[in-house]
């Protein structure tokens, strides 16, 4: 184990954290975005509202997510009326293009942890909201929507972590996330273990970070459900 | 209990018959890139293919050695050396002192100069001292950590955006979709496995980039360090070629000129 492949390279690690986080975070949020309606759509009965969303959780659940980037970096790439129109001052980055695949592929996994948590909806509580009077609208607000992401947020947990090991596939379409940090330093030193076991801490303390944020999440919104306490 | 003894001593002498047989390598294994046509690519039939690969059977030939070769991707193709994954690398490597740290190499069996690629008229013809100023803030694509990117990157990193790829192909495509506006690599596998294929379009630009602290004396096969007797048979088995015609015959299928 050579120390100075790590401290002589910790400035590179730390840009490629940086880029991690943004890919994780910036994704994560436009995917939640998409999530919230599709889901909606998703648990609506009638089949035209939801049939174009299953088809879009079906692709993106269908394949891996290294397939979907390669074909949105390198398959868009190749159709030249593309590289005509505005589409390709976006696409033409490498950057835009890790975060619409990791986007569409974060939406369609939440709204199906999503569409459970609303299929898993006490009816009891739909029929009380009904019968004062709310609208279905006011409905999703006020009662659906929160009990739904209440239910949903231990699966949420998980599939952030997968996300965050999602964003390492960055690293083979020229971007320096954290393995693309690691690459450079391995191909540098011929040092493998250095290399990998530095980004795999950084990894590691990541996740924890974000394990230890859901668990006082969780101890937040699931309050109802603790034993209370004694009145002194 | 006499026998027991006698069957453990047996094995014993067995096995270091075994590695007796394998110090005298005739059986080699080397390790091979599979994506930097001409030199190694692979073909419709997903066989093996190119420069190196017929170099490779070549010098097996000569050293009457039974060989198997392994493709590698480039990233981690020292590492799995060093791991005894296979014995030897002939993947156009070219020899350099960072390198020498880890792996010992045979004497070079070509060598060729870098050189700059890109979309035809994009560039004027430009020397040495004007890559600064022309192409500041250009989006330049190399090889992930070969020589050529080594050369960038301790020169110009903070002049040109570097795009580094894990394979040369993957940059040829990037080219033609626009993301990058120049390639800097080794000028025959530009010419052979781009200008001439996909890359009609484009042209070399520039001059020859040939600095000895990069790019060293050429490409030679790496070994690693201890076995010294593997380095002297390939380093016999590479003049053997060249003399006997074989080098010029495998040379002279892909390219113009002698590239050694």
């Amino acid at each position: 184990m050579d120390f100075s492949i790590i401290t002589g390279n910790l400035g590179l690690y730390f840009e490629g954290l940086w880029m991690t986080l943004q890919l994780l975070f910036v994704s994560l949020l436009c995917g939640l975005g998409m999530a919230v309606p599709l889901a909606i759509m998703r648990s609506s009965k009638n089949f035209i509202v939801q049939a174009p969303v299953r088809f879009f959780v079906y692709i993106f659940r269908g394949t891996p997510l290294l397939v979907q980037l390669y074909i949105v970096y390198y398959g868009f790439g190749q159709f030249e009326w593309m590289k005509d129109t505005i589409l390709w001052v976006f696409f033409k980055e490498a950057y835009f293009c890790c975060l619409f695949a990791f986007t569409l592929n974060t939406a369609a996994y939440t709204t199906e942890i999503l569409r459970g948590a609303i299929k898993a909806m006490p009816f009891g509580e739909i029929e009380a909201a009904k019968s004062v009077g709310m609208s279905r609208a006011l409905m999703l607000r006020r009662i659906i929507l929160p009990s739904a992401f209440r239910r949903a947020l231990p699966a949420y947990g998980n599939e952030v972590i997968f996300m965050l090991h999602g964003t390492s596939l960055a690293s083979i379409v020229t971007l320096i996330d954290l393995t693309g940090a690691a690459r450079v330093v391995n191909s540098r030193f011929y040092s493998p273990y250095e290399a990998y076991i530095t980004a795999a801490v950084f990894y590691m303390v990541i996740t924890y970070i974000l394990v230890w944020l859901f668990k006082k999440l969780e101890y937040k919104w699931f309050a109802h459900l603790r034993p209370r306490k004694e009145l002194a | 209990m006499k026998k027991r003894i006698a069957a453990v001593f047996a094995v014993f002498i067995f096995i270091c018959v075994g590695m007796l047989q394998a110090k005298d390598w005739n059986k080699i294994r080397i390790g091979v890139e599979g994506a930097y046509p001409p030199f190694s690519s692979v073909d419709a039939d997903g066989k093996l293919v190119g420069f190196d690969i017929d170099i490779a059977w070549a010098l097996c030939e000569e050293m009457k050695a039974e060989c198997k070769l392994v493709p590698q991707d480039w990233d981690g193709i020292i590492p799995a050396l060093l791991a005894r994954k296979y014995d030897a690398i002939i993947a156009s490597m070219s020899i350099t002192e960072e390198r020498k740290k880890k792996v010992a190499f045979t004497d070079k069996y070509y060598h060729t100069p870098a050189k700059f690629a890109a979309k035809k008229g994009m560039f004027p013809n430009f020397t040495k001292e004007d890559i600064p100023k022309l192409l500041k803030g250009k989006n330049i694509g190399v090889q992930r950590e070969t020589i050529h990117d080594r050369y960038l990157s301790d020169n110009y990193e903070k002049i040109m955006n570097i795009k580094r790829y894990g394979s040369q192909d993957e940059a040829y495509l990037d080219i033609l979709a626009g993301r990058l506006d120049i390639l800097l690599a080794d000028s025959v596998a530009l010419e052979d496995g781009f200008l001439k294929k996909d890359g009609k379009d484009f042209e070399f630009v520039g001059p020859s980039i040939t600095d000895v602290k990069w790019f060293g004396p050429g490409a030679g096969i790496a070994i690693r360090k201890n076995d010294k007797d593997l380095v002297e048979k390939f380093n016999k088995a590479i003049q053997a070629i060249r003399a006997n015609g074989v080098y010029k015959k495998i040379n002279d299928q892909y390219f113009d000129v002698d590239i050694y």
